[in-house]
This record gives C-alpha cells, sequence and structure tokens, in this order.
C-alpha cells in the first residue's frame, strides 16, 4: 500500500490528536488517587495530631534508651554503619541535654540533667520546613500531624536535611542492606540514594498498635492525640512543665520533653 | 552556522579531543558513583550538600553575569560592547549547563528526576529554580543564535529577538535571586538565613562572571584574530572593580551583623571558616587566601594604572575570580552546614571522585563553551576581513 503526503499528513496529525487525548485523559484521570477508595481498618489507631511526650525523668539506666532505640531501629530496618559517623542513619538517637537544646544554654543547671541523655528524633513539626522544601512532595504532612516520607518518590536531592533544624534526617549514601543485621520482611528496606526518618510508626497505627519506642520505652514514653482536651497526653501535658526543641524556629514540634530536677536522677 | 565549529584547526581540535577525554573520564567515574552512591564522596549526615551544590550555586552567578553586557549594550546602547555580548551569552549557556549538570550528579535518585515535573510542587524553590534556569538556558541560546545568524546576513535580528532580550535582563536577576532563595529561607541555618543573601549572590555574580569573561577574551585575542578590543575589556574590568567592592561590603554587613549582636548561631560559621573550632579548621586557610585575593583584587582594579595595564588587570581577573569561587563554591556551602544543628562540628572534605567527577562536568561546559566560541569567533574574524560591523 502507498500513500500520498496528503494522506501521510492526514494520517499523522490524526494519530498526534489521538495521542494528545489520550495523554490528556491519563493526565485527568491521574487527579484521582488510585487507592483513594482505601480506608484504613476499624481497629487502625486515629488521632487529629499525634504526639509523644518523652518523660526523661523516668529514664534511670543507659539500657532504658538502648531499648527504645533498638526497638525502633530494628523493626524499620535501620542499618547500623557502626563507627562510620559519615554515613550513618538513625531514626532516633540520644545526644546530651547540651547539644539537644543548644539554645538552652545554662552552666548552672543539675549536674544530673546536663549529663542525662536525651532522646532524639523526627518532631513530625506542625510546620514542618522540610516538607515545604521537599520539590516532588515525597515527604509531606498527612491530616493526623505525622511528617511522611515516600522512599519511592524521594529524588534524594537532600533539600530537606538542609531544611530540618533538628538534624532528624538520614540520607543513605551507600547500599543500606548489607549493613542490616535481620531484615524485619514486614517492612521496606531502602535503596541508596534517598532519605529516611522516622515515620511515626504508621505501619503500626495501622494495625492498631503504638509507635515501638513508646511501647518499649515501658511507660516512659507516651503517644496520643494532641487535639483532643480529654487525652491522656493533654492530661499528662497539663500536669507536668515540658520544653520542645527550638521554639522559636515557630515549626511547632510534635513532641515534648519533660526534663526534671536533681531528685529525678 | 554550527558547521564552523567542525572547520578548525590542529589546536582547536586538541583541545576538544581532551575536554572531551576528561568528560569521558568523569563519566565513568559518575557511573561508579551511580552505582556505590553519594558515599565515595565526602559528604556525610551532618554535611549534606557538598561540593557539587556549592559548584552550582557559583556557576548561576557566572551564567546570570551576562546581563552585565546586555544591560550597557541593548538597554543604554554601548556600541563597544557589540562585538563582545555574544560571548557573554555564550557564556551563559555553558554556566548554565554546568548548573543543571551538578545538580543531576548531586541526586540520590538521578533516574527519578521527571518526578520534579510529574510531581510539581510550587511551595518549593527548587521547582522554581528548575524553571528559571531552563527558562534562561533557552533564551540565551535563542538570542545568540538568531543575532549571531543575522549577523552572517548582515540584517539586524528580528524583532523578537529584541523582545527576549528585555525578558532575559530580570530572568538574569531572577536565576541568582531564586537559587539564593534555595538557602535564606531555611530555618536553624543562621548563616545562610539573611536577607542579604540574594543581594550578596549577585553582587559576586556580577564580579566573577564578568572577572572570567575577560580571561576568555584575552585567551581568544591571543589564540585567534578576533580581538575583543582595550577598551570593551577596560569598562568590564570596571565593572568587575564596582562589583568586587559591593560584594566585599556585603560580606562585612554579614559580619557585622553576625558579630555585634553576638547570637551564637549567627557568630559561630563564621568563627569556623575563620579561625575554626576546637581545631577543625579545614577551610580557614582557604577562607584567607579568598579575602586576600579579594583585597588585592579590588586594590588592582580601583587604582587606575593597575587596571589599565592589561597584564596586572588579567592578574587582579585571575585572583579575584579564584577569591570569589572560594568565598561561594566551597565556604558559602560548607559554612551552613558547619557547626551542625546540635552545635557540633563534623567537618568535610571532598574526596578523589568527586573531585574527578566535578572537574568531568567543568569540561562538558568548556567543552560547550569552546563550540560555542569558536562558532563566534569565527564570525568575527571574517567580519575582520572583510571590514564589516554587526548590525544590530
Amino acid at each position: 500500500m502507498s500513500i500520498n503526503r496528503r494522506e501521510f499528513l492526514k494520517y499523522a496529525g490524526l494519530t498526534c490528536i489521538g495521542v494528545g487525548v489520550g495523554g490528556a485523559q491519563l493526565f485527568v484521570t491521574r487527579v484521582k488517587p488510585a487507592f483513594s477508595d482505601f480506608k484504613p481498618a476499624d481497629y487502625a489507631l486515629k488521632a487529629k495530631r499525634w504526639a509523644i511526650v518523652i518523660d526523661l525523668r523516668k529514664f534511670k539506666t543507659e539500657e532504658d534508651y538502648k531499648k527504645v532505640i533498638e526497638a525502633c531501629h530494628s523493626i524499620h530496618n535501620v542499618p547500623d554503619f557502626g563507627d562510620d559517623k559519615q554515613h550513618e542513619i538513625k531514626w532516633i538517637w540520644t545526644e546530651d541535654f547540651e547539644h539537644s537544646f543548644p539554645h538552652q544554654q545554662n552552666k548552672f543547671i543539675p549536674k544530673t540533667v546536663e549529663e542525662k541523655p536525651v532522646l532524639l528524633l523526627c518532631n513530625h513539626c506542625t510546620y514542618a520546613p522540610c516538607t515545604r522544601v521537599c520539590p516532588t512532595k515525597a515527604t509531606f504532612k498527612r491530616p493526623d500531624g505525622i511528617t511522611a516520607q515516600d522512599y519511592h518518590r524521594c529524588i534524594g536531592c537532600r533539600f530537606c536535611m538542609a531544611a530540618c533544624p533538628y538534624g532528624a534526617r538520614s540520607f543513605n549514601w551507600l547500599d543500606p542492606r548489607p549493613h542490616i543485621r535481620h531484615v524485619n520482611p514486614e517492612f521496606p528496606t531502602r535503596t541508596p540514594g534517598v532519605v529516611e526518618k522516622c515515620n511515626f510508626c504508621v505501619e503500626r497505627l495501622d494495625l492498631g498498635k503504638g509507635p515501638a519506642c513508646v511501647e518499649a520505652s515501658e511507660g516512659k514514653m507516651m503517644y496520643g492525640d494532641l487535639a483532643d482536651p480529654n487525652s491522656e497526653i493533654r492530661r499528662y501535658l497539663d500536669e507536668n512543665f515540658s520544653i520542645r526543641r527550638k521554639p522559636e524556629l515557630g515549626t511547632q514540634p510534635a513532641v515534648f520533653y519533660i526534663i526534671g530536677g536533681e531528685e529525678d536522677a | 552556522m554550527l558547521e564552523k565549529a567542525l572547520n578548525g584547526g590542529k589546536r582547536y581540535w586538541t583541545l576538544i579531543f581532551i575536554l572531551l577525554g576528561i568528560s569521558a573520564v568523569g563519566f565513568f567515574t559518575y557511573l561508579y558513583q551511580l552505582k556505590t552512591g553519594l558515599g565515595i564522596t565526602g559528604m556525610s549526615r551532618d554535611v549534606s550538600w557538598g561540593f557539587y551544590v556549592g559548584q552550582f550555586t557559583f556557576l548561576v552567578g557566572v551564567a546570570a553575569s551576562a546581563v552585565m553586557l546586555v544591560i550597557p549594550y541593548y538597554l543604554h546602547n554601548y556600541k563597544k560592547f557589540s562585538k563582545i555580548v555574544i560571548l557573554g551569552e555564550f557564556l551563559a549557556v555553558s554556566a548554565v549547563t554546568m548548573c543543571l549538570l551538578f545538580i543531576f550528579v548531586d541526586m540520590g535518585q538521578p533516574m527519578r528526576i521527571f518526578n520534579v515535573i510529574i510531581h510539581p510542587t510550587p511551595h518549593s524553590i527548587l521547582f522554581w529554580d528548575a524553571i528559571v534556569l531552563n527558562g534562561y538556558l533557552f533564551l540565551n541560546i535563542v538570542i545568540g543564535w538568531n543575532t549571531l545568524q543575522a549577523e552572517i546576513k548582515e540584517v539586524p535580528p528580528p524583532k523578537w529577538v529584541k523582545a527576549l532580550v528585555y525578558v532575559s535582563v530580570p530572568w538574569a536577576v531572577s536565576i541568582h535571586t531564586v537559587t539564593a532563595f534555595i538557602y535564606a529561607g531555611l530555618p536553624g541555618r543562621e548563616f545562610w538565613l539573611t536577607a542579604i543573601m540574594a543581594a550578596r549572590f549577585l553582587a559576586s555574580a556580577f564580579a566573577a562572571g564578568p572577572a572570567l569573561l575577560i580571561i576568555l577574551a584575552m585567551i581568544i585575542r591571543k589564540y585567534t584574530k578576533f580581538d575583543p578590543g582595550y577598551e570593551p575589556i577596560q569598562s568590564v574590568a570596571k565593572i568587575v572593580a564596582y562589583a568586587m567592592c559591593v560584594n566585599f561590603f556585603f560580606i562585612l554587613l554579614e559580619l557585622f551583623t553576625a558579630l555585634y549582636s553576638n547570637i551564637p548561631g549567627h557568630v559561630l560559621p563564621f568563627k569556623y571558616l575563620f579561625f575554626g573550632i576546637n581545631g577543625h579548621m579545614r577551610l580557614v586557610p582557604l577562607m584567607w587566601l579568598s579575602i586576600f585575593f579579594s583585597l588585592f583584587a579590588i586594590f588592582l582594579l580601583v587604582w587606575p594604572p593597575t587596571r589599565r595595564n592589561e597584564t596586572t588587570m588579567l592578574f587582579a581577573c585571575i585572583i579575584g575570580f579564584i577569591s570569589l569561587w572560594i568565598d561561594k563554591g566551597f565556604g558559602l556551602v560548607i559554612g551552613g552546614f558547619i557547626p551542625n544543628p546540635f552545635e557540633k562540628v563534623f567537618e568535610y572534605w571532598p574526596t578523589f571522585p568527586e573531585l574527578v567527577i566535578t572537574i568531568g562536568v567543568y569540561a562538558v561546559g568548556f567543552l560547550v563553551l569552546t563550540i560555542l566560541y569558536k562558532v563566534a569567533v569565527s564570525i568575527r574574524e571574517q567580519q575582520a576581513e572583510s571590514g564589516s560591523e554587526p548590525v544590530h
């Protein structure tokens, strides 16, 4: 079959229109998220504003901290790079008081407080700078206040790491898999080149379980709904004076610390 | 027009193949990085941007500086720039190409780069940076190419090109402003959190870019039959002198606010850069070299006898360029990360593969520049032979 130029142009034009309409159609259907019909199960834990309280008064021994960190890192397949500080990945870890609250400089606080390790993790800020700067919405705010991270959309630009004032984010500089001691098949491992951080155990909330760190802390930490005035966490914050990291930045962290004094050592 | 780039002497082809060779070495090193991860660089959890992002930031400035020739020539009808405006526009093309490549090699998941387009996010400054940089690249290619083409045909360029030229002026300012906004809007990075960041970026850009242009113009004069001329280069040197002074003034403003207010978050990065903290002082010699070179270059460019003497003027441009490169390509990015959010110091230094990839990207940029300049210079040489002048 031979076609002349006129016919060729006609068919080429029609093909272009077809592809264009098809593309537009794809684009329009894309607007509706593919999984929008999915609803969380009845037993899933829900809240308007998730938050965590860390009562440092109750942390006494090194073991108390270790259990919490281990619980988080083992279920989330967080690799252990040992002494390699350059490539390390951490979701929850400890730092001394002075460096956890660098804007709270005070030489005269009780020695016990000064030397006490503070548990650090993502603050799940209400006005999170990391989600503001992310060019692909790979990190985003959920309606329940959690700052989530999509490892499959992240392009690894690390803008969020520059933006986070709390050093909560880690980047997979190398392949993390050889550094995971026991892989938990229930949770994804990561590829090199993406950012990760504490996810407030969203996968556990969906199953009706609280964050792993809180569970492992055996009552030294608490999670709950800040938006509910009758929640246990609100009552606890009413009764105990708490502080947050770098509140002057206006990020509204959702992790609260109760410090205590000499008698709580 | 591109055929002129295929018709060169032995020296031209040697340069082309050297640049191709360096690019290839950079490319294979990049494949190694792609396979192993960005862990082959000196970057860390604390200093999460390094040399690549520094070069990107610096080169955005070099690209924006084309406007320092465009404004006098197109807006003030300063005819002496008629022959060299094209050098500025093509330098911008090459610089933006390098910027985009540096962003690319810095990405952890480069194969996902189109996520920036499929998931457009206007509240991210990077989204806007992608738009303005690509737009600027397009503008300069179209403008440069069309004005040259018109020159060959000895007709004035089409009117719409003039319209694009006017658009390119604020656009040039925008690329560096948006790049400054990447840094200047982050809570908790006090070193970058300064309203003067965009202004300082522009000042250093308008010094570094034209300084590089002078160096390139001198090279062209030496190795080709095209002479950009004494007077146009002198005018560019004056632009460099002014911009270097303004840039230095801005650095002093930063120092005043940081040191007089005495707020630790503002003081510590400067302390780290210029004196070191607790014995961590990898950047200290470089930063002082930058200050010394800046002052010396300012002296040589402001004092008329040393500016009028082309040898000392060229020397001033070279050390001024190095000074600004250290300040922006190195100190600015690294200084923002040290000390870290816990006020602890974790230092950074580029690794060997990181440097090879960096040099590879520069080689690609200079390859683009060499080819574009070859086209422009060939046309200028023809004009010199036939005695015609560019008509605009």
